[in-house]
């Protein structure tokens, strides 16, 4: 898949190369694991074979079966596994592959790792990142293409991370593993095999920090993940006539309210996409939020792309029809403006 | 097995302790002034004592529901626990925990939990920290029967086994989740025969006769120490309360089973034991729980008397 060119990020070294969005999360996993000895990576089908989303290629063959963990299919209790060893001390990374499968481990994330910090007046950190690929792609269906992370934002106690660009994988996916926090890292599978500059020294990117893709003047698109790219396209589509800002969220959890409080008061006019349904989505949160601290600088009612309250359908056809494009979002941007 | 004094007036001390921490919450608890809901442990004391016995400091215990008795036996003071479980800002975990999340890694306690074998996975994923660390830490974790049919027990412990972890994995085998009979739960009620089926061994013991206890958690947890793997041991034993303070427990079993359990109290069945056999004196045995109870007192008269945690603080420490 092609994919537009971004801005270059002013504040980072000059020095890059095009790397693919799986090749800078391996490069992240490379250098943590290298730098701390507590950091080891679980998951099934890491070891030799690299991952199913070759996400692990290399790794195993430098750092061996005691940090490089094939597990069998058994995702809660690989995490719970993973909960009680960052109890004790260690930073395990727990790959769920498929990000449907967490639906399996969520009692361990959700009631166990998110809670534990508080409960324990603060004696106990629990820094496990939880790694999974989500959405569709390729007509996978309804189990191995959907984008749960709203239902993780709305858990006190977990950071939840979207990249939508190899840089951004690698600088947030170190920084979650230095976090002492549990935080769920979603990477999205067509994004896999994307290139895009990377910096080549060490570096890392902040949690909650929004970046503005694309600036522009008369409304603001904003989204994660995958749907970055969809927006972009959007904007594209847009222009001349309509001057669009897109804004990278990046963490869903921290979210970085400012920047996109600011871009609102600029344009006035705001549209968020999300791969996944409306209701009760990561979308409907901004929306309510942008409604209480700006409502006074908007200029049309707050506009949501998301995908169609459907199961993931099989047939290619159908699932184009449930999911957010450039088309639809460019059609929602024209019907805010008249 | 010939007995040793001195262990087992040890072991007899640790339970009269639980005991009578359990009945003191108790007496607290129906005075209305204690907030939440507990579980207490009283009629299983055996095993929490027979186990820890064996564990360090360093090492890892992750607990239940009914876990005050796990608490206090890892080595947590038994004012800590009382001020937490009456939500009091003295209490080890700040008043934020209470009854069934009571931490305190200082002790190794990685937790009483209010998800029914959640622990497991837990306690293994301790007992992988601890093989990735390479020392002889070990990790044990306890639950009831009423976990043994939940996917956390199946992956918590197949993963354990097969990575060889030093892990010591213990059923309380009380025969009732809440009001569930085991026998209506499972048609093998023999949860030690489930270690096999993990390529461990799986041990049942009395979980009323301490010092039998002590004889089985000490050959698992010296397997698990010496990189021997996990073991599964089963305590059959009883509560001879009901599930939580404030049900009655008749419900679902008889007067009669619950009396006949009461005879085989595991705090009497030690001390006549001693007793008749002349290796010690009613007078010990008294002295013990005079001290325990005087332990006990100033244990509920710390938390009654310490502060409330301040409201302003509710928003603290949600991250680290």
């Amino acid at each position: 898949m092609t994919t537009p060119a971004i801005e270059s990020r002013s504040q980072e070294p000059p020095a890059e190369r095009e790397i693919s969005y799986v090749d800078a999360g391996i490069e992240a996993l490379r250098e943590e694991m290298r730098r701390d000895p507590k950091v080891f990576y679980m998951g099934q089908g890491i070891g030799p074979r690299g991952g199913n989303f070759r996400q692990a290629r290399g790794l195993w063959s430098e750092f061996g079966d005691h940090r490089l963990r094939d597990t069998p299919i058994s995702e809660m209790g690989t995490t719970g596994l993973g909960v009680g060893a960052a109890m004790a001390g260690f930073r395990p990374i727990v790959d769920i592959v498929f990000l449907d499968m967490v639906m399996e481990a969520m009692g361990q994330i959700v009631e166990q790792a998110a809670t534990v910090h508080y409960s324990s007046n603060g004696k106990i950190r629990v820094p496990l990142v939880i790694r999974a690929a989500m959405g569709a792609v390729r007509s996978a269906g309804p189990h191995h293409s959907r984008c749960f992370y709203p239902w993780f934002a709305n858990v006190p106690g977990l950071k939840v991370a979207t990249p939508a660009t190899a840089a951004d994988v690698k600088g947030l996916l170190k920084t979650a593993i230095r976090d002492d926090n549990p935080v769920i890292f979603l990477e999205h599978k067509a994004l896999y095999n994307t290139k895009g500059p990377v910096p080549a020294g060490e570096y890392t990117i902040p949690f909650g920090q929004a970046r503005v893709c694309r600036e522009g003047a008369d409304v603001t698109i904003a989204a994660v993940s995958l749907m970055v790219w969809k927006a972009l396209q959007a904007a594209e589509l847009l222009a001349p006539h309509v001057s669009a800002e897109v804004i990278d969220l990046r963490t869903v959890a921290p979210l970085d309210r400012e920047t996109l409080l600011a871009s609102v008061r600029k344009t006035g006019r705001l549209v968020l996409v999300e791969e996944g349904p409306a209701t009760c989505s990561f979308v409907s949160e901004i929306s309510a939020l942008v409604s209480e601290e700006a409502f006074d600088y908007l200029d049309a009612p707050i506009h949501r792309v998301c995908a169609l309250p459907v199961p993931h359908p099989f047939h290619p056809a159908l699932e184009a029809e449930m999911l957010p494009s450039p088309a639809k979002i460019a059609a929602a941007v024209r019907q805010l403006l008249g | 097995m010939a007995v040793d004094k001195e262990l087992a007036l040890a072991l007899y001390r640790i339970m009269t302790e639980i005991r009578q921490l359990e009945l003191k919450l108790q007496e607290v608890y129906r005075s209305g002034v204690m907030p939440g809901f507990i579980h207490l442990y009283v009629g299983e004391e055996a095993v929490a004592a027979g186990v820890c016995a064996h564990l360090r400091r360093s090492d890892y215990v992750t607990s239940t529901h009914r876990g005050h008795g796990h608490a206090f036996a890892k080595g947590i003071p038994a004012r800590e626990i009382f001020a937490e479980i009456w939500g009091k800002a003295t209490g080890c975990c700040g008043g934020r925990g209470g009854s069934m999340h009571i931490y305190a890694p200082e002790y190794g306690f990685l937790g009483t939990n209010g998800i029914v074998a959640a622990g497991i996975p837990i306690g293994a994923g301790a007992a992988l920290a601890a093989s990735l660390e390479g020392g002889d830490r070990v990790a044990v974790s306890f639950f009831g029967d009423g976990a043994v049919n939940n996917c956390a027990f199946h992956e918590g412990i197949n993963l354990a086994a097969a990575w060889n972890l030093p892990a010591v994995f213990v059923c309380e085998n009380n025969m009732y989740a809440t009001e569930m009979a085991f026998a209506r739960a499972t048609r093998n009620t023999d949860v030690s025969t489930r270690g096999p089926a993990y390529g461990i061994p799986g041990v049942q013991v009395d979980g009323n006769d301490v010092l039998a206890v002590y004889e089985v958690a000490g050959q698992a947890i010296a397997r698990a120490r010496s990189g021997g793997g996990p073991t599964l041991v089963e305590c059959k034993t009883y509560r001879t309360v009901g599930h939580h303070e404030g049900d009655p427990g008749t419900a679902y079993r008889t007067r009669e089973e619950v009396e006949a359990w009461k005879k085989r109290c595991p705090l009497r069945t030690l001390r006549d034991r001693m007793i008749a056999s002349g290796l010690a004196s009613e007078q010990e045995f008294q002295r013990i729980d005079e001290e325990a109870g005087a332990l006990v007192r100033a244990a509920e008269e710390f938390a009654r008397n310490s502060p409330e945690p301040s409201p302003e603080t509710v928003l603290e420490h949600v991250f680290a």
